[in-house]
């Protein structure tokens, strides 16, 4: 058997592709976005001063870093609707199984970037703020925070990409995503490598996308005024004022 | 002018008492004491320099004061008003961090590495205090912080993050965002030490002008030059304790103590 050309461009061009290609990705963003809202509680949690806060966040972090995320997959599909009704209802999707399920996972690892991001900001910033007369949750929200994230980023664009991936998981619960679709296909066909090939290229495409992305929203967190020629008003250099 | 206003102020204090008043203070770190009953007063337009040995206490003191951490004992007030605590039968009672934070905009601070938020611009840095805290709308605290930054003379680096400003520049606009919360009294904790010595003369001239203006000011610092120049009175600071307070004239030409002797000798 040779690899036959057409049918990877038949392939590439199938819609069915298209779609698995665009759960993978949707079920990464909402399980990235879930993840950093657990995992920045999960953060604020182990950074507090309350011992109670800290041995919730810590009993979080420590359970999903050691459960596969396959398992935990089967458990919210599988396990769970057993338990409770209303999981067996038909708004229960493989989509909302899988996101969820990746989601908490997820979250015990941003977590601990949210966590390291937080550390890394230097005692004297919360200080000032605090100086100022700002209370606890601004001095997070404007000072701390925005300077956190900035560290957060990279790493945070490799889970991402990472949840891409991992996405594929969820074809044991039967969610079309990208795998599932070339999987599907091969058990028809038999056509292995022209069926995978195509996979591959849409796995390239997306994380390519992605990196871009990332690049482009680090670069909104360079903070000098030179990179921001565009922006009026305040964020430019006003000439020449008087000096004293 | 933005602080409590009348109906907070006791009756008990007019205008000649001490705008900041510290008594009794006592701070320890684990088994050091730092602060061992620290005695202070400060009235309005007053300008007081606090020199000393590093570690004698003299940054603890004014982080207290700032309200930035809690003392072990002793009273702080602001205008005659006790801070940093509610008072109850039983006796003071720490305030929670979220009340503490309201009374802190009446004291201003400066801190010897800037602290400037790296993420705003020098604009963004000044206006912070005011929108977030004063809830003064973005156009109207823009105006002010520029005003602010004028005083400073550092309205042409309005634009311009603090990365992109040297020392010198940074602790202008960390004064300019101190004072543009209009306090009662500015806490300098030694603002010309991480400097590079040429840079130093800019900040200080910024301080002179201030106290020129009126401003009530309390410097830890060890210019000894710009203490002898700008201050109303000069105090010595070792080990937790005020040794010497006096005006800059008797303190260094005719100090009364053994210990604020030993220290001149060693800083001319």
């Amino acid at each position: 058997m040779e690899f036959d050309v057409n049918i990877f461009v038949q392939q590439l061009v199938n819609p069915s592709y298209l779609s698995g290609a665009f759960l993978s990705v949707a079920v990464a963003v909402l399980s990235l976005i879930l993840a950093t809202a657990i995992g920045f509680a999960v953060a604020l949690g182990r950074t507090s001063r309350s011992r109670i806060a800290q041995g919730v966040a810590g009993i979080y972090t420590w359970f999903f870093r050691a459960i596969p995320a396959l398992l935990v997959l089967l458990i919210i599909w599988n396990a769970l609707p057993q338990l409770f009704p209303v999981l067996r209802q038909d708004w229960f999707s493989p989509f909302i199984a899988a996101f969820i399920g990746l989601g908490i996972v997820e979250a015990a690892f941003m977590a601990e970037i949210i966590r390291s991001a937080l550390l890394s900001i230097d005692d004297g910033q919360a200080l000032a703020g605090r100086a100022l007369g700002m209370s606890p949750v601004k001095v997070m929200l404007k000072v701390v925070l925005p300077q956190a994230i900035r560290t957060a980023l990279p790493p945070t664009g490799n889970e991402f990409i990472g949840l891409v991936k991992f996405s594929s998981l969820a074809s044991v619960i039967s969610l079309q995503e990208l795998l599932t679709t070339a999987q599907v296909g091969v058990n028809i066909t038999f056509r292995y490598a022209e069926y995978y090939a195509a996979a591959i290229v849409y796995y390239l495409i997306i994380v390519s996308l992605l990196t871009l992305l990332q690049s482009y929203v680090e670069k909104k967190f360079v903070w000098t005024s030179r990179s921001k020629s565009k922006k009026p008003s305040i964020l430019e250099p006003v000439g020449q004022g008087v000096q004293s | 002018m933005t602080h409590s206003g009348p109906e907070l102020m006791p009756e008990t204090w007019s205008t000649n008492d001490p705008v900041l008043s510290v008594r009794n203070l006592h701070k320890s770190y684990q088994d050091q004491h730092v602060l061992r009953g620290v005695e202070f007063d400060i009235r309005q337009g007053q300008v007081k320099a606090v020199l000393g040995p590093s570690g004698s206490g003299k940054s603890t003191m004014l982080r207290l004061m700032a309200l930035l951490e809690p003392a072990d004992d002793g009273e702080i007030r602001l205008r005659g008003r006790r801070i940093g605590v509610r008072e109850k039968a039983s006796g003071a009672v720490a305030l929670p961090e979220r009340e503490l934070a309201k009374e802190r905009r009446n004291i201003g601070m400066v801190f010897q590495k800037f602290n400037l938020f790296p993420h705003l611009t020098a604009c963004r840095n000044v206006m912070l205090g005011l929108t977030s805290v004063k809830g003064i709308h973005h156009k109207e605290a823009e105006e002010q912080a520029m005003a602010m930054l004028q005083r400073v003379g550092l309205s042409h680096r309005a634009g311009h993050f603090p990365s992109e400003l040297s020392g010198g520049q940074q602790q202008r606009v960390a004064i300019a965002r101190a004072l543009v919360m209009n306090p009662d009294v500015l806490l300098f904790d030694e603002p010309t030490s991480a400097l590079d010595p040429e840079l130093v003369g800019e900040v200080l001239d910024v301080m002179e002008s201030l106290a020129n203006d009126g401003m009530t000011m309390i410097v830890v610092t060890h210019e000894v030059r710009f203490a002898r120049r700008v201050a109303d009175e000069v105090t010595l600071f070792d080990s937790g304790v005020i040794v010497e307070q006096a005006t800059p004239d008797e303190f260094f030409d005719n100090p009364q103590h053994q210990r604020t002797r030993k220290f001149l000798s060693h800083v001319h």
